[in-house]
């Protein structure tokens, strides 16, 4: 038999009910066992209804005890001035929500990297000194070579274990790929903690110079 | 993608080892262990993980494994270094338990380490079983050490268990969850 993807024009996943009639695992549906997938994924927020010309990026609720694992997916983020950093920090919760230089970070920052034929032969992989943390209230180096042309993006996905742990530093790991202002490949792998025992909810993304285009999205680990 | 939670293990304070013996299966092609704030005893401990072929070769948690390991760290009294080859916590076809995610972690109050391990299609029996995992961990001289493993087990039989343990001392903290890879 076909698999369905949508009826009516609505996906599958989407419908909870059929002729007003609430199915459940197991249930038939002509004569078809009815199974329910389920995504641990929890979808929490995203700045989709304002993606262009943005100062930061910022998800100031959200960020508690309800998941140990919160995901942020990055999609074609663009920089308004040209080479330029994205970065992140965050606030904890006996900080200002508007601060975000209470809690120090330490990081490490390595990149591959490989030019596009027409500006050289250059490839390689390499730890990033200048860009790397330690026990910085700064905004924290994600990317660089952040460029501004109409085709220059990064994309990539960051994680962020336990934020409301009011015992352990809060660990976190971040790869983006990048079409980098110089056209060039990046593959950059950074990682780190925040070396705060206070619960974290406040996360702010932005360019170490101007402004931003693109898409965040927060998802939230299933706990059970 | 989807994730689907199979099973959680939380460390019960004072845990030899932590892991699953049911729920790995044909079910899935791709198994994820995501890692939060595992805690150990003693300071200066690797942690690491073993897995069984409990309906195949059923030797136990010893089977032969041949592994990359790299890592980079950086502290406010540390010089950065790596990305770097971690020649002793590589193995090839050695029987002992991998390391993963950091190294050296702490064991003081705050310190732990976290972070991901892919298992790729264990119930095959035709194929070694591929993994790869990222971790994140507070070494214990008070710096950021990220580590990089990938690998193989190098056994054709169905993997069905999977084993955690710190190489010294108890897991004494952490939560680890198993998903399954729609």
């Amino acid at each position: 038999m076909p698999d369905i993807e949508k009826i009516n024009n609505v996906a599958v996943a989407d419908i909870s009910k059929l002729d007003s009639i609430t199915f459940a695992d197991g249930q038939k549906v002509n004569n078809q066992s009815v199974s329910l997938v389920t995504d641990a994924h929890t979808f929490i927020a995203d700045n989709s209804s304002d993606t262009t010309n943005l100062t930061d990026i910022t998800f100031s609720s959200g960020i508690d005890s309800t998941y140990d694992v919160y995901m942020f997916d990055f999609i074609n983020i663009n920089a308004a001035t040209d080479n330029t950093t994205f970065q992140f920090q965050v606030n904890s919760t006996d900080a200002s929500h508007t601060t975000y230089d209470d809690s120090a970070i330490t990081s490490t920052h390595f990149a591959a990297f490989n030019d596009e034929p027409s500006e050289g032969t250059s490839s390689g992989l390499y730890y990033d000194t200048s860009r790397d943390a330690a026990q910085s209230t700064s905004g924290i180096p994600l990317e660089h070579y952040v460029g501004n042309g109409a085709d220059e993006s990064i994309s990539g996905r960051m994680w962020l274990y336990a934020p409301s742990s009011g015992t352990y530093v809060k660990h976190w790991m971040a790869q983006f790929s990048e079409n980098a202002q110089h056209n060039a490949a990046y593959s950059t792998y950074v990682a780190g903690y925040i070396n705060d025992t206070t619960a974290i909810d406040d996360i702010r993304f932005n360019m170490a110079s101007g402004n931003l285009d693109g898409l965040i999205k927060m998802y939230g680990l299933a706990k059970s | 993608m989807a994730l689907t939670l199979i099973s959680t293990d939380t460390s019960d304070g004072s845990d030899a080892t932590m892991g699953f013996t049911s729920g790995i299966d044909s079910t899935y092609d791709a198994y994820e262990f995501h890692f939060i704030n595992m805690h150990p005893e003693n300071e200066n401990a690797q942690f690491s993980f073993q897995v069984n072929c409990a309906t195949g070769n059923t030797t136990g948690f010893n089977n032969e494994i041949t592994s990359t390991a790299f890592n980079t760290y950086h502290g406010a009294s540390k010089t950065a270094d790596g990305p770097k080859i971690e020649d002793d916590k590589d193995q090839a076809n050695g029987t002992a338990y991998q390391s993963i995610l950091s190294r050296r972690t702490g064991a003081e109050t705050k310190e732990s380490v976290s972070g991901i391990l892919r298992l790729y299609a264990p119930s095959s029996t035709v194929y070694v079983k591929h993994f790869m995992s990222q971790g994140q961990g507070y070494h214990f001289e008070d710096y950021s050490l990220t580590m990089y493993v990938a690998g193989y087990i190098n056994a054709t039989e169905a993997v069905d268990e999977i084993d955690f343990k710190f190489d010294n001392g108890e897991i004494q903290g952490g939560v680890i969850k198993m998903f399954g890879v729609s």
